[in-house]
């Protein structure tokens, strides 16, 4: 008779979850578009760096105010969604906090439940007022307006809105106040809804309870639009992110194989290419023009970049007013990768030329010149970003496919390939130092 | 001031193999301020009678700009090219006052073939006087008030952040640190290839912005450890119009006044 609200549940949440996994698949798809690259190696130190990294925030804290907030509110949204295991349960067999029978440990639970979400609140509303009202410079620069500004509000809306909420179903269940375990907050709003009849404060708790939960399935489905997907992709990201020294650049081995075979004295210049079965096979390019030329692991950093602009904040070229800004790069990366996604979903699965790539449509050759190769951004990145492979690639592209260089760095290339110094200097007075 | 400064040529004609091979560089070998920094570090590993040796016209660029450039080709040219002479000597041991040179040989020659054990010069002269090697006596620039630029290919590439401090340490100056420092140093502006471009337009270069950052700590020495941060720092401070109060100065090169009556 009166299973409709089990129902409706059941349908929220297969809705809820299957559209989710649906654009994760999606998601997985996008990212393996990338090229392949082999990350088997330094099991330990990646699972280390993942657990130090991600699950321990330790790059977080090194801006401690940011730091601390967002330690609270990370800690706070993993264990307050215990919490939703419960509410999962009461949904699906019309149950009514079906935990509540542990006993004293059921109080201590959500006490620390609603405490966490008081401090979450706050912490959020800092947040808030660091962008909006104090506007730390970081979060206003060029590439933050429209989407991505709404974007880092809507997720601080929703995080007060999911808080509250928690807190007002616990205020307005009376037999949760009358069991008086467990409401160490809520007690306080209990009283603001004093004046209710029972009738009206079992609908606001039902409204309460039932919003939560739908926002919390919404919340969920809003991650794969947004640069909130970090507290997913934080994990893989910090995991496959480059354990070398940060100065290392990997040698292309394409390139390796052509110069080895120019060295090697042995090599018959006259020698005809060797057949292979597929005659049309394209040789690589050298380099990145658009998503699909970089490697997985890069558009993996893509989707996980969460726009703090620390990266931006301490590049040397944005900092003395040039257009690059890391955060654009890996901006523009995502964006560009979604539009391949989208295109690829239209013509059924198979990507139809759109006569865009990301080197010029997204990312231009002056952005991609301003970079020192510093590695300030790669050391800033609290999530194991690196800006400047990307960077890399995309200007290996210009120089080695498209010859494209500034005139002087042409100067400085011709200078060692003749005189194997960067000025046009006679190598024979290489030793000249020594006796002036 | 009269330099002994083998070749490995010299070395392996009179058959004998250096403890250490010193990579001048680039910037070290043609660039006039860099070759005051080359003899300086010459001087100290004379003093400490280290037996090492030079390629001379045998070296060639490390090709560290050509690849940050983006151009692999003449990157791995010049690696394979340095490397077949550099394993032809049986080269174990390197040091280099450059951290370009040093990034490089370190991190990039190694899959092309290329291993060997790769110091910066800070690194080798701290070791040098921890093992006693190299003494310290007096020197001009006690309880001086310096600052340390870290070179980003030294620091953040390489995490050495102490080695050029300690060294500072030994000389008993006054070390003070710049707002931004180690790993959140500021770079000069000259690496991934800028030292040889026009910077893209802006509203300040990123040298000019580094000096401020070392003329907020009042410091009469701004030292480093990179002929390319030397020169970036030293016309920072031109700008600023500072020359006649701040010196610019590789930290061999502090180390080197010491033992000036050699």
């Amino acid at each position: 008779m009166n299973y409709l609200p089990n129902i409706l549940f059941a349908i929220a949440l297969v809705i809820g979850i299957g559209y989710f996994v649906r654009n994760v698949q999606k998601l997985i798809r996008n990212i393996k578009l990338g090229k392949d690259v082999d990350v088997s190696d330094n099991k330990s130190q990646r699972l280390k760096n993942m657990i130090n990294i991600a699950l321990g925030q330790s790059k977080m804290v090194r801006r401690p105010i940011a730091g601390f907030l967002h330690v609270i509110v990370y800690v706070g949204f993993v264990i307050i969604n215990i919490e939703v295991l419960e509410i999962i349960i009461d949904g699906l067999f019309g149950t009514h906090r079906i935990f509540s029978g542990i006993g004293n440990l059921y109080g201590v639970l959500i006490g620390s439940f609603e405490i966490l979400a008081v401090l979450v609140l706050i912490s959020v509303v800092v947040f808030w007022a660091r962008r909006n009202i104090i506007k730390i410079k970081r979060f206003w620069n060029s590439e933050m307006t429209s989407w991505p500004k709404n974007d880092a509000n809507y997720i601080l809306y929703f995080e007060m809105v999911l808080m509250s909420l928690f807190l007002i179903m616990n205020a307005t269940d009376t037999s949760f106040q009358t069991m008086d375990s467990g409401n160490i907050i809520s007690q306080y709003i209990a009283p603001w809804f004093s004046g209710l009849s029972e009738n009206s404060l079992h609908l606001l708790e039902r409204t309460a309870w039932w919003i939560h939960i739908l926002g919390i399935l919404v919340f969920l489905n809003y991650l794969y639009f947004s640069k909130h997907l970090h507290i997913l992709l934080a994990f893989p990201n910090t995991y496959y992110a480059s354990t070398k020294p940060k100065g290392q650049l990997d040698n292309l081995e394409s390139v390796t194989k052509e110069v080895m075979l120019m060295m090697d004295p042995n090599a018959d210049p006259f020698a005809a290419p060797q057949e292979t079965d597929t005659d049309e096979e394209v040789p690589e390019k050298f380099g990145a023009s658009d998503v699909t030329d970089l490697n997985w692991t890069q558009l993996l950093s893509a989707y996980t970049c969460t726009e703090c602009g620390r990266c931006t904040s301490s590049c040397p070229a944005n900092l003395t007013g040039k257009k690059l800004s890391p955060r654009k790069i890996m901006m523009d990366t995502r964006d560009r990768l979604e539009e391949v996604g989208k295109n690829i979903d239209a013509n059924k699965g198979e990507f139809n030329n759109d006569g865009k790539q990301l080197l010029g449509d997204y990312i231009t050759k002056e952005e991609l010149w301003a970079c020192t190769t510093c590695n300030a951004c790669v050391e800033e990145c609290p999530v194991s970003i690196s800006p400047l492979s990307i960077i890399m690639d995309m200007r290996r592209y210009l120089v080695m496919e498209e010859s494209a260089a500034p005139t002087e760095l042409n100067n400085m290339m011709t200078n060692i390939e003749n005189n194997g110094a960067p000025w046009p200097y006679n190598q024979m007075d290489r030793l000249n130092w020594k006796d002036e | 001031m009269n330099l002994k400064v083998p070749t490995m040529a010299e070395c392996i004609a009179e058959g004998r193999q250096p403890e250490i091979l010193f990579w001048v560089g680039s910037a070290g070998s043609y660039d006039d301020r860099a070759k005051k920094i080359t003899k300086a570090f010459v001087k100290l590993l004379n003093t400490a009678n280290i037996d090492f040796a030079v390629l001379g016209t045998e070296e060639s660029c490390t090709g560290d700009a050509a690849k940050r450039a983006g151009n692999e080709f003449l990157f791995q040219m010049q690696a394979v090219t340095n490397i077949e002479i550099l394993n032809a000597y049986e080269v174990k041991k390197i040091v280099t006052a450059c951290p370009h040179s040093f990034n490089t040989l370190k991190n990039e020659y190694p899959s092309l073939g290329g291993n060997y054990e790769v110091f910066h010069h800070t690194q080798y002269l701290h070791q040098l006087i921890k093992d006693g090697r190299l003494k310290i006596t007096t020197n001009p620039f006690k309880d001086k008030r310096i600052t340390f630029h870290d070179p980003c290919y030294l620091g953040r590439a390489n995490e050495v952040y102490e080695a050029p401090r300690e060294l500072l340490k030994e000389l008993g100056v006054e070390l003070v640190e710049m707002k931004r420092n180690k790993r959140t140093a500021l770079c000069c502006g000259a690496g991934g290839a800028q030292m040889f471009k026009e910077p893209e337009r802006g509203d300040k270069d990123v040298n000019v912005l580094r000096t401020e950052d070392a003329l907020q700590t009042n410091a009469e020495v701004i030292a480093t450890g990179c002929p390319y941060c030397n020169t970036m720092m030293t016309d920072g401070v031109k700008f600023k119009e500072k020359e006649t109060d701040v010196k610019v100065l590789d930290v061999a090169e502090l180390l080197a006044a010491d033992n000036q009556d050699l």
